[in-house]
Formats: structure tokens, sequence, C-alpha cells
């Protein structure tokens, strides 16, 4: 990033579903701060979390997740705020008093029990019997796909089956609230999309609220209900993950999320930005006052096929460079008109082969104006 | 989330969230206050004891005592005692300055001649507080009167009393034999220092830098002087030097008694500790860094002084300083080899024990532990450095053969193994002979302690049961204690004034400690005076005088662990102690058998610590040794040092063996 963004557009914490307001808040966090010492980690965060959701904390590294989570787990209280879970004020109570499963990045397993007794390590000393704990440490076992390593210790079994065994034993104790702290991000790409899958499925059947923090987007956007973008200790937007991916509300999550290009212009009304030599419609209802602004589009909604010269917000283009990506192409476009700005481009293969792009080729570009974000610029 | 400072307003607007402590913190906090208390009574309180001691001065308050003579039946007013003494012609008491066991008798200050014909004196104690005269082993109450006969006061004796203020250093200082002490000490202290590591140094390099063969011996055999007291070197080269000495003509007529000797002996029982610090320092070597010398064609000599040195050099500094605190502290070296040199830690037992000038003996402990803090604390600041360096290596450097310069090395290490066998070898060969060096037959008698001084093989089980209980003991509480510190949430203070006070230890030398030990635990007013002269007594100050180094492995092996065990403890409900009990201790049991081991080895060699607490029912194997050796009996003081190296070893031996067997049946997840 090389633009100062602002969060100028209201953020829609509430409206992002209209379905939600009827659902049951599980967990609340009301304007909590963080200090330590003179930094603040985190700014008056509040959110809520509705019961069964599966929420992740997605964002850049640094920016809070994980000091909002150890929040919410009583682990590194909050400085002022409250927090409450199913009703109950839970914001100054330490940890064993509160009612959540964790699993850390580190997994913590504990390196001198078996499997088994890692996962059986929340249930003894309750009063339950033996058979009982066995029984439900036979079954959780079975749930995680991890029945015949349960006599192993943690450091023979692979990186994988180590998060399952951790998963397996934050749920022992059938939390309320299931807290994940990067909990794939030490394993393999081929392993983290397994398990991806298989935390998501589990979430749904045991209901348990999930929070997931996690700076992969392409986790949060597989995995959550809804997602609450942070950054620099504040949060930046909170949606499903369509709201997120197809209308940011800042230039900062347009930018974090997915790949997007940013122009320079200038907002001349309601209805039309200057991007260069180049007039475009688009609605920019979020800014109130003329002056520089971002646009943004992102590179698979630039349009070539139908665009006719003349329509809507279309314009010539040279294809500076065409780079072969799989599955598609991704090309860079320029054109005087749009002054120093780069656009770039995903075009399908199937549209390149059909129309015979090629490098030095003009072409006609069309940027639709439901896909065109404007955001305001600070110079 | 639109307010314009929404940070500013939430702290306006709720207030600070104060957590609430759960049972599990209200226990461990409780735990920490406890061992907290207990370094206090037993390190702090004492401490304050030394320093206020030697603030004491003792005077004679002669105005507090009125007098009036009887003459013909009459009662007359015969002024105060202080009129009395300023008529003498000699000054009172020799002009020594008074200490709290000096007793004037009254006979000194009234002259026989103003006496002549008074039939009764009576003497009234004017002070408020009383204790101003003993009569009959009782000291005067105040505004008691004493009407005797003549004759009668000879039973009547003047009592100093204590004041505050600086007199003691101003005798310490106007007192040459006194203060010649500090320049001494200084002196020994910086040559074996030197010595020591330049010697230490080298081995070390050999053994991490060349591929010099044996050098996992070498490392042991270096390791040796920390089975045995600092006594044992001393007495074996009275044995090799001293004035039947066996090698006697090497000295050239020197003699070894004195400087010479305490250097020796000095270098001996410090080299394995200057030579573990630089063995670490060396091992952390980064081999880039000489892959990159050698690409550079960089001459050996050369990289070895702009590489190798600046590398190891907050190790070299580290040992430095840890050397000369061992060595002016130590006081079982001068005491046996030191001839008519005074050092500072031997001033002390000599005020303590033979002057019984307590007071004195406090002024000596004071000066002694200034060099030793000084040292303390450049110690600590160099093994932070020394740590960030540690942290950040990267490539292990692994030697690689020099035919030349390994042969050079092999013939050093040899030469320094030699020594320290040597020197061991000479006290199991004095203790085994008859009666050196005329009857150089093979006896065991030597080892039958019952004939001598010292408190006979009592010493040695006493000092086996001191080594046990101070490693049980010592142990669980140095371990709960780090653990309570590492793990404890919030409590900023309490933690950081615990931390302090397990650091102190070290920097208190043990003649130091003990001394203290006697001021607090033997005052009357003190509520715990019952454990002055028992086994616990000698328990106590062992722990403490051992607590730092204990204090900080248990805390290195608390570090090493995930941080996040006693959360996940927590998030299932589990108490902290089950945690503790069940993940934390089994993990660090490698470092708290060190720590046991380390407590054991150590008590059964300390002297400076417990010469001035053991009783004759507590008599110590270690200080049976210097009793013996004090009373000319220096081969079964040898005996008596072999006997605590062959236990030390034994328990080293024990302590591999049992680990194994340990660690078989419950480290099986060590192994992958
Ligand atoms: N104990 C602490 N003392 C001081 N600052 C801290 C402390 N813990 C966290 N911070 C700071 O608070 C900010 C947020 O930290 P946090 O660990 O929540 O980030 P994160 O979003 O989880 O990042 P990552 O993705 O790297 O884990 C960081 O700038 C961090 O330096
Ligand atoms: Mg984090």
């Amino acid at each position: 990033m090389n633009a100062v963004f602002e969060t100028q557009a209201p953020i829609s914490n509430e409206t992002s579903s209209s379905a939600d307001s009827a659902r049951p808040v599980y967990l609340k966090v009301d304007g909590i701060v963080k200090q330590y010492g003179d930094f603040t980690a985190l700014k008056a965060v509040s959110l809520e979390v509705y019961r069964s959701e599966f929420i992740c904390f997605l964002g850049p590294s640094g920016c809070g997740k994980t000091t909002l989570l150890r929040a919410i787990a009583g682990l590194d209280i909050q400085t002022t705020g409250r927090i409450f879970q199913d009703g109950v004020d839970i914001s100054a109570l330490p940890p064993s008093e509160r009612d959540f499963g964790i699993v850390f990045q580190s997994y913590a397993l504990f390196p001198n029990l078996t499997v088994r007794r890692n996962v059986a390590f929340g249930l003894e000393n309750r009063k339950l019997p033996r058979a009982e704990i066995n029984r439900r440490v036979a079954e959780l076992l079975e749930t995680v796909g991890l029945s015949d390593h349960g006599n192993k210790y943690p450091s023979q079994i692979s990186g994988g089956q180590q998060q399952r065994v951790a998963l397996a034993r934050a749920l022992a104790t059938s939390p309320g609230l299931l807290l994940l702290d990067e909990p794939l991000s030490a394993l393999d790409a081929k392993v983290r999309l397994r398990l991806r899958h298989e935390i998501k499925e589990l979430q749904r059947r045991l209901g348990v609220t999930t929070i997931l923090v996690t700076h992969d987007q392409e986790e949060a956007l597989a995995m959550a209900d809804r997602v609450v973008v942070m950054n620099q200790g504040g949060i930046a937007q909170v949606g499903t993950p369509q709201q997120i991916y197809s209308a940011p509300t800042s230039a900062f999550v347009a930018d974090f999320i997915g790949s997007m290009n940013f122009m320079e212009g200038t907002r001349l009304d309601r209805q039309r930005v200057q991007l260069g030599a180049l007039e475009l419609s688009c609605d920019n209802d979020g800014l109130t006052a003329d002056g520089p602004v971002t646009v943004a589009i992102r590179p698979e909604d630039v349009m070539v096929q139908g665009a006719e010269s003349g329509g809507v917000n279309t314009f010539q283009a040279e294809i500076r460079d065409l780079e072969f990506l799989g599955s598609f192409f991704h090309a860079k476009l320029s054109e005087p008109s749009l002054g120093r700005n780069v656009l770039r481009a995903n075009f399908s293969a199937n549209l390149v082969r059909r129309m015979n792009l090629q490098k030095g080729q003009r072409l006609t570009v069309a940027l639709p104006q439901e896909h065109l974000r404007v955001y305001a610029r600070q110079v | 989330m639109v307010a314009v400072n929404p940070i500013r307003n939430a702290v306006l607007a709720t207030p600070v969230i104060k957590p609430k402590l759960g049972r599990d913190d209200w226990i461990m906090r409780l735990f920490m206050a406890v061992i907290g208390l207990y370094l206090l009574i037993s390190l702090a309180l004492p401490l304050y004891a030394v320093l206020s001691k030697s603030f004491t001065v003792f005077q004679f308050s002669f105005g507090d005592i009125s007098v009036q003579l009887q003459r013909d039946g009459h009662w007359q007013d015969a002024g105060t005692l202080e009129e009395w003494v300023g008529r003498l012609s000699q000054p009172v008491n020799n002009d020594l300055a008074p200490t709290s066991l000096t007793r004037l008798p009254i006979l000194q200050t009234l002259t026989r001649r103003e006496l002549q014909g008074v039939s009764q004196v009576r003497l009234r104690d004017t002070s408020e507080t009383g204790g101003r005269l003993l009569y009959d082993a009782e000291f005067s109450k105040p505004g008691e009167i004493f009407t005797l006969e003549p004759r009668e006061l000879r039973k009547l004796f003047v009592r100093p009393v204590a004041t505050t203020g600086l007199n003691n250093y101003l005798v310490y200082f106007q007192t040459p034999a006194l203060r010649q002490s500090i320049g001494n000490s200084l002196y020994i202290a910086v040559i074996t220092t030197l010595i020591t590591v330049a010697l230490a140094f080298a081995y070390a390099y050999a053994i991490t830098r060349s591929c010099m063969p044996f050098s996992g011996a070498f490392r042991t055999i270096a390791m040796v002087p920390i089975l045995v007291p600092s006594l044992l070197p001393a007495i074996s080269l009275v044995y090799l030097f001293g004035n039947q000495g066996l090698l006697k003509g090497l000295l050239l007529g020197e003699p070894i008694y004195g400087p010479l000797g305490i250097v020796i002996a000095s270098v001996f029982f410090c080299f394995p500790h200057a030579m573990l610090i630089i063995l670490v320092a060396l091992s952390a070597a980064d081999a880039r860094l000489y892959e990159a010398a050698e690409v550079l064609r960089t001459p050996k000599s050369r990289v070895f002084w702009t590489v190798t040195v600046p590398g190891a050099s907050y190790g070299v500094i580290s040992a430095a300083f840890v050397v000369f605190s061992l060595t002016i502290t130590d006081f079982g070296v001068p005491k046996v080899i030191g001839g008519q040199f005074n050092v500072l830690a031997l001033d002390i037992y000599k005020q303590v024990v033979g002057q019984q000038n307590f007071e004195m003996g406090a002024v000596v402990s004071v000066i002694l532990l200034l060099p030793a803090i000084l040292a303390f604390a450049v110690d600590r600041f160099m093994q932070r450095r020394q740590v960030a360096l540690l942290s950040a290596r990267a490539v292990p450097l692994i030697p690689k053969p020099n035919r030349a310069l390994d042969r050079a090395l092999l013939i050093y290490c040899s030469v320094v193994a030699l020594f320290i066998l040597g020197l061991l070898a000479m006290s199991q060969l004095a203790s085994l002979i008859q009666f050196w060096p005329y009857d150089l037959s093979f006896s065991l008698r030597h080892y039958d302690f019952g004939r001598m001084d010292g408190g006979g093989w009592d010493s040695y089980f006493n000092s086996i049961r001191l080594g046990l209980y101070t490693a049980v003991i010592g142990t669980l509480i140095v371990f709960l204690g780090a653990y309570m510190v590492e793990k404890c949430k919030g409590f900023s203070h309490g933690r950081a004034g615990f931390q302090f006070l397990a650091m102190m230890p070290m920097a208190i030398p043990g003649m130091v400690l003990g001394l203290a030990y006697v001021f607090f635990f033997n005052s009357p007013h003190n509520p715990l005076n019952f454990l002055y002269g028992t086994m616990a007594i000698l328990v106590i100050c062992t722990i403490t005088h051992l607590y730092t180094v204990s204090h900080l492995t248990s805390l290195t092996a608390l570090k090493q662990l995930d941080p996040e065990f006693e959360a996940v403890g927590a998030s299932l409900k589990q108490p902290f102690y089950r945690t503790l009990s069940r993940v934390t201790t089994p993990i660090c049991l490698p470092a708290i058998f060190d720590i046991f081991i380390y407590l054991f080895v150590n008590a059964m060699t300390t002297v400076s610590a417990v010469v001035f607490l053991y009783s004759p029912d507590t008599t110590l194997a270690s200080v049976a040794m210097l009793n013996m050796d004090d009373a000319g009996d220096i081969a079964p003081a040898a005996a008596m040092g072999m006997m605590i190296f062959y236990t030390n070893v034994s328990a080293r031996l024990a302590y591999l063996g049992i680990s194994q067997l340990l660690f078989r049946s419950t480290q099986a997840w060590r192994k992958r």
C-alpha cells in the first residue's frame, strides 16, 4: 500500500444481513480498548457474534487479532470495555471462569502425555466416572479421525494430526465458544485445505460458536459465515465473505482482500469521476465532497467482450503485457487518456483465444458502473 | 464506530476493567508471598542485621552511674563515675575500643587512694534503660542501687552501651593490619582471575575449537574441583610445597604459605567455573563468520584475534567476574595456606571466632560485600548480552583438524589436567600414609576420624544429611518459586520484588551470610531464635546461599516450555497445580534433577556459609576439615576431603544412573 486510505463509507455492521437481527447474539464485544503502556493495540472494538456462527478475524500482522481473541478468552484482559457471553458480563473474569475452548498456533499439546490423555485432560478431575471419560475420549478421537493414534505421543504424529488433537482437546468439555488462533498456519498447503474443510464441517455439526483468527484471506473467505476485517487495532469491515469481497467499504479492505486496481481520480459529482482524460460514471454516494478520489475495480471485472466504442465507461486501451497464469491471463492495459494509471485485468483463457488477444493489441475496454468503487483520497 | 475519537470516548465512558482474581491466582500469589517471605527472613533481614551491627558502636556511659561513699557512718555524694574516670592517670580499658563483650571491672575506675577509709560504696544506675552495670552476671535495672563493701566491688563491672555511629569504620581504617587486607584481597583476586581466565580460555578453546582427542575426558576432569571443598587443594599444596613438602625445592626458597599458595589453590577451585562459562560462549560461534574469513584469506592468527576473541568476550568477562568474586569471598584457602597473609574473608573469621568482635566482623563483611556486589552486577549484565548473542547464532561451527595445533593443545590440556588430578592425588596419597614424611607405609588410620577433633564420622554423616535436606527442600522451594514468578499473571511489583530477592544470594559471600545468621537468629528477641544451633538453620542458610543458580536453572527450563500450557489448562477448567504436576514438572524433570545434584554437591563442600552456624551436634565434614587442619591434623583433614570427593562422585554417578532409568520410563515422549 502506498496511499493512506481512509475509512469513509459508513460501515454496515448492522445492515450486513437483514435476517441477522432476528438471530440471538451469543457474544457481544463492547468498546474494547487494550493498551500496552502507551501503545494502543485495540481501539474501541465493538462486535456481535451470533449463536453457532463461524467468525473469522482477518487482518495484516500486528493489527490486533490475537489481542482481541485473548481478551475474549480472558488471557490478557482488556483495559476498558465490556464483553458479554450468553448475556453474562464476563469482562473481568479469569479464563478458568469463562466458557471456551482454545487452540493455539503452537497447539500447546502436552508433550509428555499421549494423545488420549491430552484429550482427556479437561475431563479428568471433575468427578466423571472413568468409563464415561473413556467413552467421550473415544468419541472425540473418532470425530477427528484419530482413533488409531490414541496411545502415541504428540511428537510421534504429524502436524495435521497434532492440530486435530488440539481441536479434540478444546472440544472435550463441550465449550460454548471455540477460539482458534491461526490453527492452520503451521501446516503445508495441502493439509491446510483439507483441515479447513474438516473444521468447518465439524463446527457446523456441533453448532459451536467459533472465532478463528487468520491472516490468510482465502481461509477466511472459505470458512467464515462472517468475516471481521481488522486494521491497526480497529475493525475495518464486518460482513459475509461475498459482501467483503464485492463491496469493500474502504480502500484498505479492497486492497487487503483479493486484488484490486487503484487509480487516482477526481470526483466531479454524485455520478461522475474524472480519471485522467476520461470521465466515468459511477455511484459514489458515500462521498460528500468533490476532490481527489481513488477509483477501484477488480481485475476480473474489467470487460472487453461486448464493449462497444461509445458505450458507458468504455475506452480504447493497449495491451502492454499479457501473462499466462493457467486458467486465465493477466493483462496490463494502458491508455494515454488514463494518465499514469495502469489497469490490470484478468481475461479468461477462453476469451483470449476467442478474441485472439495479443500483446500490443488495442481493444475496447469497459469498466462496468456497478463494479466501480470510489474512495476518498488524501493528498 | 463512526465516533470522531473512539478511543478517547471509550476511555472516558467506561471504567478500566479490574481483572477478577481466580482461585488459582490467589493460590499462586500466596505461594509466591510465602517463598518471598522465606527469602526475606533468610536473606534480607539477616543482611540488614549485619549492616546495623556494623554501625553499632559500644561506649561506656560513665555519666549514667552515680557514686556515693560512706565514711564514718555518713553517706556523701561523690559525683558520677565520669568524674572519677577523668581523674585517672591511665586511660580506661587500656584505651581499647569496647565491644559488646567488654566488661570493665569497676575497680579500674575507682582509685584505691580515694576509697581509703570508705566503709561502703553505693553505685546507682541512673539511666532510663538500665544495664549500665553488671553484678553477679546480672544487668542492673534502671535506677538500681548497689551498696557494697570495698572488697565486694570485685564483682561489679561497667558495661558499655550500644549507640549508632561510624566509629567501627573509623577504627577499621585506622588499623593498618585490618586495612591492609583490602589490598591483599584485591591483589589475590586480580592475579587469580587473570591466571584462571587465561588457562580456562585455552582449555575451553581446545575442547570446542580443535580436533584434539579425548576432549570429553578433559571436560570431565576440569569439573573435578567442583566436587571438593576449597580447603582440599590448599592442603595438597601444603603436602607438595610446605615445610616438609615433596617438591619444596621447586619454589627456590619461596614459601608456599602466603599469596603464592592462595593463588595456586584458588586457580584450582575457580577453574571449572571459568571454563564452563567460556565453553558456552565459545560453543555459540557462528560458522559463517569463519567461512567468510577463510574466503577472504584472513591469516589464522588474525581470525583468532578479530573473530574468536570478540565473539567470546562477554563470556570471558563474565568468567573473570565470577572468578574474582569466588576468590575474594573464599576463606578456606587462605585459612589453610595463607600463613601471615590476611585477606578480607579470613578477617571476618578471625574477628568473629578469634576475637569475638562481632561489630568489626560486620564491618569487614560490609566491605567484602562491595566488590562481590559489583562483580555480580557486571556478571548479570554480561550474561544478558551473552544470551542475546546465543539466540542470534546461526550455523554451528565444526572444527577442522590441524595436526600441529591439535597436538599443542593436547599437551596443554594434559598439563592442566595433570595439575588438577595431581592436587587431588596428593591429598589421597597423604591421607593413606602413616606419618608424612617419616613413615611412608600405608595406613587407614587417618580415616579414623573419631580420634581427632572436628566431630568424627558424625560430621561426615551430618554433611550427608545436610546435603539431602538441602537438595530435597531446596529443589522444592526454588522450583516452585521460579514457577510462580514465571507463571503468575499481573502482580508485577510482587514479581519484581521476588525476582530481586532471588537474585540477591549470588552477590552475598557465604561468610557474610553466615555471620548475618548469627546476628539475626541468635538475637534473644527473635522468635525464630529456637532455630539457632540446629540442623534446620544450616539447611536454611545453605539453600539461601545456593538459591540464585538453582533459580536461574529453573527459570531457563520453564521458559523453554510453551507459554500456553497454563492457558490451555485454565480453559479446560483445571486448577494450575494439576497442569503443574501433570505437565510442567514432568517436562522439567531433567532440570529439577540438575538442581538437586547441584544443591547436594555444594552443600557437601560449603565451608564459609556454615562455619559460624554449626553446633556440637551438627558439625559438618567440611568444617571438620577446617578444624582438623587448624589442630595440625592435616592428614585426617585430607582424608575427610577425599571422603567428600568420593561422596560427590557417587552422587553424580547415582544421578546419571537414576536419570537414565527414570527417563526411560517417564520421558519416552522425548523420542520420536
Ligand atoms: N504484551 C505486549 N506488549 C506490548 N505490545 C504488544 C503486546 N502484545 C501485542 N502487542 C502489540 O499489539 C499489536 C497487536 O498484536 P497482536 O498479537 O494482536 O497482532 P496479530 O494481529 O495477532 O498479528 P499476527 O498476525 O502477527 O499474529 C502488535 O503491534 C503488537 O506489537
Ligand atoms: Mg496473532
